[in-house]
């Protein structure tokens, strides 16, 4: 029997690496008494597979994580068993039965992730504009970027992964393509955006970077659709409720 | 939510921001309105050592079970947050309140090795506490020190204001006790320290005058200070099965060295190596009961979801119902995918089979500790291992299918001969020739016996306490002569040799046996810029020796010379049971290569008996 866990990660957790995460859930396991199985061999480890990490310094309301269960365990239990087992920082939101079919774990069918993007607290080389200005950087057809990979650098037009957005008061919100086939990250999205003010303003002045903002992740998504047309549904709507 | 001491521009730019977050499993949160007590504790290294220390869980536990109490923790910033704070002008702060530590009316450090002790300088810097004791006003916490170091606490005499000599477990209460009724009191700062003084166990520095002759060595030692005792007792737990343990120790985020439940088995060691200072200093040795261990077992891995458990103690084939515990252990977890390790377990069949068990033995080694090379050599330490147990222990083990082997030496001991360093070589080769002893057929291609020596620091209430040390040079060209020797063997290619830095010895000796003028040499070398000096990126000899010449002090008095048999030592005014009679005639013993048997053999009168528990005890009641 296969679960998916939805989690939400805030606070000082955000300092907590993706490595350190996993490391974390594998001890909530243990100490919530939760029935996961275990690989063969002389070093078992836990059948857990994460839908996406997320990295330091960000925040989510919706992070994932699929774990192969030996025994069924009530979703409300589970989930409360797991939040008495968890530190302020990381909260369980649901834990939900999936399908057992291989390709349909959070990882493999990942298609899309939701992030709210809003500027540190000082925003010192921030144009007080910056919305309107963001709103006219993301109605030009291309963006090309540098992308910087382990091996070369390539120019890639990233607005295609872009699939909404909209400004939220003094914060706006991305939808981005995630997973294997395209992935892109909100921070490679504001760097062009900053890359984009430098190149409107004097640039003599000192200019914002990808650091001035706070990335906050708000769901993850399958694509439920056909090749024509994306349908996107979120991982946790995938699974349903144990009894 | 908890406020963070580190912005998040800080954290972001710092190697592992995790370390300083705290606000881990099991970490405890208090009202600070509601306590009388703030002690902050620190273990002055990186978060990931620190964390892996059982002495401050045992003690963070102690603590916070008082209810007027509020126990948090403090470790070394790394260099580049230390950077940081010194930019930004950010106090030190402690990981649970995230508060300043200069706030606390404590700040207990513990001091587990010689060279942690500009790290100690460091952690009062930042935190802003001046780092002389005599500098200190009544706006300053009391800064205490235990841990092993303080058996020789004089090189940091005039950093501290309370040195706790001894076991953590017994004294505790009674000062916070008296702390609390003399903050309402409204004394002086001296009038608690006169009170802390007279609390067994408890060496307040700023009490005592050493006087010096005219070649360096001590002349006197005494007390200034009426409420303080000539002699310091060092505090020893009796019935170690009901002392406190901590059932739910903090489980940090990031990977610390120990990550992983820590049962102590018990304490002390009945061997007697004489160059071993814990062996020595935890007289008698004390066994915590096995029906508890068991229960602690159980519920220590319940509250910390760890996958791990490990036995601790000096020599854990010594432990009488250790076969009943591994063997429960085993059978209790290992399907649970617990894994279990075994540390300084003596190599026989018992072992190898219960090795088997928990580990992957083509990937695992083996591990033998002879310390020297020659059966001359091991008389004089008194190691009682036989190059016999050794090659039967090997050859038992490469009959099981293992095939890497570690053997651990010690390099400049006493009376140590050429004919002794070469021998560490032979040795090694004829532990590889037992392995090719078997069959070709039988065996899994090559064996890899892998030695490694370090230079040996005579310790201060260890039988070779008298003993003079090498320079840097005369290490160095000892390790030459070992390794020259292993390129002369007929199996070399399965040898490797690993030697130890010698500079880091030479400032360990010093610490070790040094007197109140050396923290002069600690306070100069940290002033130049020594931080971190037991991590070899971070180590500067050159700035050490500075350091030396800068205050006038000649290692070499420290180190070179042997004591007199009447030398009064620095650290004579502690009691630790183990009578110094009983060390000088281990010394003798050892310049004689005269073997003495171990506790549970023959009682040798060491003293410790005096404390009324123990292997002293066994069968006689």
């Amino acid at each position: 029997m296969k679960a998916r866990i939805k989690f939400r990660k805030y606070g000082a957790l955000r300092f907590i690496g993706h490595l350190d995460v996993m490391r974390f859930f594998q001890k909530v396991m243990r100490r919530a008494d939760i029935p996961i199985a275990f690989t063969g061999g002389y070093s078992p480890h836990m059948i857990m597979s994460f839908a996406s990490p997320l990295g330091i310094g960000l925040s989510s309301d919706g992070e994932y994580f699929d774990i192969e269960l030996t025994a069924p365990v009530s979703s409300s239990e589970a989930v409360q068993r797991m939040n008495e087992a968890c530190v302020e920082g990381i909260e369980v939101v649901s834990f939900r039965q999936i399908s057992e079919e291989k390709k349909m774990t959070g990882m493999t069918i990942l298609a899309a992730a939701d992030y709210l993007v809003r500027p540190h607290d000082r925003r010192c080389f921030l144009p007080e504009d910056w919305t309107a200005r963001f709103e006219a950087f993301l109605s030009r057809p291309e963006i090309r970027i540098v992308k910087q990979t382990k091996r070369s650098e390539k120019e890639v037009d990233i607005r295609p992964m872009i699939y909404k957005w909209t400004v939220r008061g003094d914060a706006v919100y991305l939808q981005l393509a995630a997973g294997s086939v395209q992935n892109l990250k909100p921070d490679l999205v504001m760097e062009a955006f900053c890359r984009y003010l430098d190149s409107d303003t004097d640039t003599s002045e000192a200019s914002a970077g990808p650091e001035d903002f706070s990335y906050h992740r708000l769901e993850m998504y399958a694509d439920a659709g056909t090749d024509t047309e994306k349908k996107l549904v979120t991982l946790e709507s995938l699974g349903t409720e144990i009894a | 939510m908890r406020k963070l001491a580190l912005s998040d521009d800080i954290l972001m730019q710092i190697e592992k921001p995790a370390r300083y977050i705290g606000g881990e499993v099991n970490s405890v949160m208090k009202e600070k309105e509601k306590v009388d007590i703030r002690f902050a504790m620190c273990f002055p290294d990186l978060y990931e050592i620190g964390m892996s220390h059982l002495g401050i869980q045992i003690l963070y536990d102690m603590f916070n079970r008082r209810e007027d109490t509020w126990c948090e923790r403090v470790y070394s910033p790394w260099t580049d947050l230390d950077k940081v704070l010194r930019e930004k002008n950010i106090p030190l702060f402690a990981l649970e309140s995230q508060d300043p530590v200069r706030d606390f009316d404590f700040l207990g450090i513990t001091i587990q090795f010689e060279m942690c002790y500009t790290n100690i300088l460091q952690i009062l810097d930042l935190s802003r506490i001046p780092l002389h004791s005599s500098d200190r006003t009544e706006k300053d916490p009391f800064v205490i020190g235990g841990g092993p170091c303080t058996c020789n606490p004089e090189p940091l005499a005039d950093f501290f204001d309370i040195f706790y000599i001894g076991e953590g477990e017994t004294v505790y209460d009674e000062l916070l006790d008296a702390y609390k009724t003399w903050k309402s009191s409204g004394k002086s700062r001296k009038a608690f320290l006169e009170t802390a003084a007279q609390i067994e166990g408890l060496y307040v520095p700023a009490f005592y005058d050493p006087e010096y002759n005219t070649d360096g060595t001590l002349r006197s030692f005494v007390p200034n200070n009426i409420n303080a005792p000539a002699t310091v007792k060092k505090q020893v737990v009796m019935d170690v099965t009901d002392a406190s343990y901590p059932m739910n120790p903090v489980v940090p985020f990031i990977k610390a060295t120990q990550d992983r439940v820590v049962l102590e088995i018990q304490r002390g060691c009945i061997r007697g190596c004489r160059f071993c200072q814990a062996g020595m200093i935890y007289r008698p040795t004390r066994e915590r009961n096995v029906d508890k261990l068991k229960e602690y077992a159980r519920t220590m891995l319940k509250n910390t979801g760890h996958e791990e458990i490990s036995l601790s103690s000096l020599s854990s084939s010594d432990y009488s119902d250790l076969k009943e515990l591994v063997t429960f252990l085993i059978d209790e977890f290992r399907g649970k995918g617990i894994n279990i390790s075994l540390p300084s377990l003596r190599i026989d069949a018992f072992s190898l089979d219960v090795m088997s068990k928990v580990q992957d033995i083509r990937k695992s080694s083996l591990t033998f500790a002879p310390e020297a090379g020659s059966q001359r050599m091991r008389n004089v330490i008194n190691k009682g291992l036989t190059e016999e147990d050794i090659l039967d222990g090997a050859g038992q083990a490469f009959e099981g299918g293992w095939t890497k082997v570690k053997l651990y030496f010690m390099l400049g001991l006493p009376t140590e001969t050429e004919e002794d360093m070469r021998e560490i070589a032979r040795l090694s080769d004829r532990v590889a020739r037992r392995y090719y002893e078997i069959p070709k057929e039988q065996r899994n291609g090559k064996c890899q016996i892998t030695a490694s020596s370090s230079f040996f620091v005579p310790k201060p209430f260890t039988p070779f306490q008298w003993a003079p040390m090498c320079t840097a040079e005369e290490y160095m060209r000892r390790a030459g002569i070992v390794k020259e020797e292993f390129h002369s063997q007929l199996n070399r290619k399965s040898l490797k040799y690993n030697w130890h830095d010698a500079q880091v010895t030479v400032l360990e000796g010093v610490m070790a046996r040094g007197d109140r003028k050396t923290g002069k040499v600690v306070e100069e070398a940290y002033r130049l810029g020594c931080l971190f000096d037991s991590w070899t990126e971070s180590f500067h000899n050159d700035l050490w020796m500075q350091a030396f010449e800068n205050t006038g002090i000649d290692p070499d008095f420290y180190n070179l010379r042997e004591r007199g048999e009447d030398e009064l030592f620095p650290w004579d005014f502690i009691d630790t049971g183990v009578t110094r009679k009983f060390l000088r005639r281990e010394w003798e013993n050892a310049m004689k290569e005269s073997v003495t048997p171990n506790c549970r053999q023959q009682c040798s009168g060491c003293g410790a008996a005096r404390f009324g528990g123990g292997v002293c005890y066994e069968g006689k009641n």
